[in-house]
């Protein structure tokens, strides 16, 4: 009887326009057999989720490559489509972009490379990064910094959230030469943005069950623009009675991080602050090799890096560190429901940092990039498969 | 505390004359909402972010309520889980037994965050002091959702004494008899309530009700009234729907008093179409329209406001007597969770639950009691797919027509 609705409920499902739906709706039975997921049976993978995947310049495309065979080797229904795009080796075209966009209009979740932006001015003051993002208007970008249990830096057991607008303040390209010899270069806040991120900011708490969210700011000197930012913030914090709300200037919250950073809990800020505040703490857990990041909109999720760099010395190295870049996989495949694998990818990085003896230069040993896939891989079989 | 709030609405005096001409058409459709009736505006501004929908995946607010309602949710988080549907729940609980607001304030704020909700019943207790209202109303009246809707469909597979029955009853949900305005007079034993009819209400009804009906494609819209007796009061209702009835010329419209209403429902409910009525009438008339197709167990229903929507089942029924028994039909909170996706425009998700349930349905050997079926519990335990479980419940002697 139960083979037959089920047999009903995939013939409905299939019979659905939407190659999503189609996806969907032929998963088997046993992904949805209980609340709390991870110790649900594997997905046979007779359908897959289609992710968008752009590797993007210096080490990126070896990252995803470890990716690829991680979840190769887990049997995680995901098929990627992949699109080169890259300003330093002269792969980044109108065309190209137009390709990327089109696709993730139908994927809606990406898995994404650093794009190398040079410094060099050539006409176009926006990145190629910046355009896609634009575009996609990917406003938020959340980065999860989560000590590593088994590798030891000054600060363990570190569990803070950075939030960071990402789509004005001082990215918005507006640079021109007013008299010569003097550059004006504009920061633009907006209250409606600010209000978007810090209603993500508070979102993202009650999502998480976290109870403080603080807002970095630089009131002081910028009076109206970051004075907006903040008053939006404080605005919005209104409507979240039960997670507490603190605001901190940017320099003493950088003295803070590396001093105390037990203190935050979820922070959210502008732009550039956000930048900064990214890396510093990144650093505080092992570089950036090791922290996972991901950029919302309302209706996109592009996963990614916490720390966005191409690494370009260590291309062909076999020497970059591929933890990052898979927890970030990790949280891609808990964004789309598929809780079972996400959580035997993230447990299999976890356990190989844990055990220390596969490390990467990065955090002190002497492996390769390849070992350590290896290593993830002969921890995803212990998972139990049936 | 007082000293940033106090820099902050300097610092908004002077960022006005500033900003004001270039955020020149501010998107303006959240704001008023928070400056609703009960709570006093604490926004200064117009731009208020939209409903938490981030990577595509929403955020709704969950209330389980009591009785049935918890497990009923459980069921509804279960399918979802499965069927991979991009929505996440914030769990929001609302204790009844509690005298204090904070619980439903809590609840309410959560809705003003996320925009939508999905709730089961809560209680209402009969004995608390008069004070205390009952908190679905609250709910309600807060977030002004004026338009409860529900669709009353004859489904597949049920037996029922009449066939083909497909209206839409859309009741005007914040005034009229509900208004909690009751006071003993002057002189003792003598106890009036007031029943609320305004002009502004009732043309937004109406106006919704006559929308609705183009949308959907329908024919007729009726009104439903007692203009007989409350000649002030259901007059002025009537003369609002007439008044909006000439703005749809492609609609026939029609009114009928609730007492010869409910008569002509269980006598010969195929005539109406769309009907559109106050509060209490509305209470009674979708209640009745519920048992026509089968009962409580099997109908949706949705409350809209131009800000926020609330979905729960059309009769709001605690169920307490069958509550933790594992009998309970749940198809009407299911199609409810379809309605909210929806709402949600996630189309795809809510048809492909949609016809899983309506499928189910024709399988008659899967019917819950309270439509004669005989399934079992210990019949359900055999079956493998937990998410099919709940479609094979019995119901206990208190649904039982």
């Amino acid at each position: 009887m139960a083979a037959a609705l089920r047999g009903s409920f995939v013939t409905l499902a299939k019979g659905l326009n939407g190659l999503w739906l189609n996806q969907l709706g032929s998963r088997p039975l046993s992904v949805g057999s209980c609340l709390r997921m991870p110790e649900a049976p594997p997905a046979r993978a007779d359908s897959t989720f289609k992710v968008t995947m752009v590797p993007g310049d210096g080490v990126g495309p070896e990252l995803m490559t470890a990716v690829k065979e991680v979840f190769k080797a887990g049997d995680v229904p995901v098929e990627f489509e992949e699109f080169h795009l890259s300003e330093v080796q002269n792969m980044a075209s109108e065309e190209k972009l137009d390709q990327v966009l089109a696709s993730m209009k139908t994927n809606r979740v990406a898995i994404k490379g650093k794009i190398h932006t040079p410094m060099e001015y050539k006409g176009e003051l926006a990145s190629y990064e910046m355009r896609l993002r634009r575009k996609l208007d990917l406003f938020a970008n959340v980065v999860h910094v989560n000590s590593l249990p088994g590798y030891s830096t000054r600060h363990n057991n570190l569990d803070l959230v950075i939030i960071r607008e990402q789509t004005e303040g001082e990215y918005s390209s507006l640079e021109h030469e007013s008299v010569k010899g003097v550059i004006e270069c504009l920061k633009i806040i907006t209250r409606e943005k600010s209000r978007r991120i810090a209603k993500f900011a508070f979102d993202y708490a009650t999502k998480k069950g976290r109870n403080k969210v603080t807002a970095v700011h630089k009131a002081n000197i910028m009076k109206l623009g970051d004075g907006l930012f903040l008053q939006s913030c404080a605005e919005v914090a209104e409507l979240y009675p039960k997670i507490k709300y603190e605001n901190m200037i940017i320099d003493n919250c950088c003295m803070q991080l590396v001093q105390n950073p037990y203190q935050f809990d979820v922070l959210v800020m502008p732009n550039l602050y956000g930048n900064i505040i990214d890396n510093l703490a990144a650093g505080l857990v092992g570089g950036a090799g090791v922290v996972p990041g991901e950029s919302y909109s309302a209706e996109y999720a592009v996963f990614e890096t916490g720390a966005r760099h191409p690494f370009a010395q260590a291309v062909g190295r076999n020497i970059a560190n591929p933890t990052a870049m898979l927890l970030s996989a990790a949280n891609m495949l808990r964004h789309l429901n598929l809780e079972y694998h996400s959580h035997m990818v993230s447990e299999a990085v976890k356990r190989v940092i844990k055990q220390g003896k596969v490390r990467t230069r990065d955090l002190g040993g002497y492996c390769t990039t390849g070992d350590f896939v290896r290593a993830v891989v002969d921890n995803l079989r212990h998972q139990p498969v049936y | 505390m007082a000293a940033v709030r106090s820099s902050l609405s300097l610092s908004s005096k002077v960022l006005t004359p500033i900003w004001s001409g270039r955020i020149a058409n501010p998107v303006k459709a959240f704001g008023t909402g928070f400056c609703s009736q009960r709570e006093k505006a604490t926004y200064t501004g117009q731009i208020i972010p939209p409903p938490a929908k981030y990577g595509g995946r929403h955020t709704v607010t969950l209330i389980p309520g009591d009785g049935i309602g918890p497990e009923l949710l459980n069921h509804v988080r279960e399918l979802f889980r499965y069927s991979c549907v991009p929505v996440d729940f914030e769990v929001v609980n609302v204790n009844s037994a509690l005298t204090a607001e904070d619980d439903i304030n809590n609840a309410i704020t959560a809705i003003r965050r996320n925009g939508v909700a999905l709730k089961g019943n809560i209680e209402t207790n009969h004995t608390m002091p008069p004070s205390h209202k009952s908190r679905n109303n609250l709910l309600r009246t807060s977030l002004d959702l004026y338009a409860n809707v529900m669709h009353c469909q004859s489904l597949p597979g049920v037996q029922t004494r009449h066939k083909n029955i497909d209206i839409i009853i859309i009741r005007e949900n914040t005034e009229g008899e509900y208004s909690s305005l009751e006071h003993e007079c002057s002189v003792s034993g003598v106890v009036e309530s007031l029943k609320i009819i305004t002009r502004l209400n009732s043309l937004r009804i109406a106006d919704y009700a006559f929308r609705l009906a183009r949308e959907k494609g329908r024919r007729r819209v009726t009104a439903v009234h007692k203009a007989n007796i409350m000649k002030l009061g259901d007059g002025l209702f009537l003369q609002c729907c007439k008044e909006v009835a000439s703005g749809y010329p492609d609609i026939q419209f029609d009114s009928m008093i609730v007492d010869n209403t409910t008569m002509q429902l269980v006598s010969k409910p195929q005539q109406f179409d769309v009907m559109v009525m106050p509060n209490l009438y509305g209470n009674v008339v979708s209640n009745v329209c519920a048992g026509l197709v089968g009962g409580p167990g099997l109908v949706p229903g949705a409350n809209y406001g131009r800000d926020y929507a609330v979905f729960e089942t059309a009769t709001r029924n605690t169920g307490k007597s069958i509550a933790d028994r594992n009998i309970a039909n749940p198809t009407a909170m299911l199609l409810a969770s379809c309605l909210m996706l929806d709402h949600l425009k996630l189309h795809g998700y809510a048809t492909m639950i949609r016809s899983a349930v309506l499928t189910t349905m024709n399988e008659t050997r899967l019917h819950t009691a309270d439509i004669g079926g005989q399934g079992t519990t210990s019949e359900s335990n055999r079956v493998e797919g937990r998410p099919w479980r709940f479609l094979q419940k019995t119901t206990g002697p208190s649904f039982v027509r």
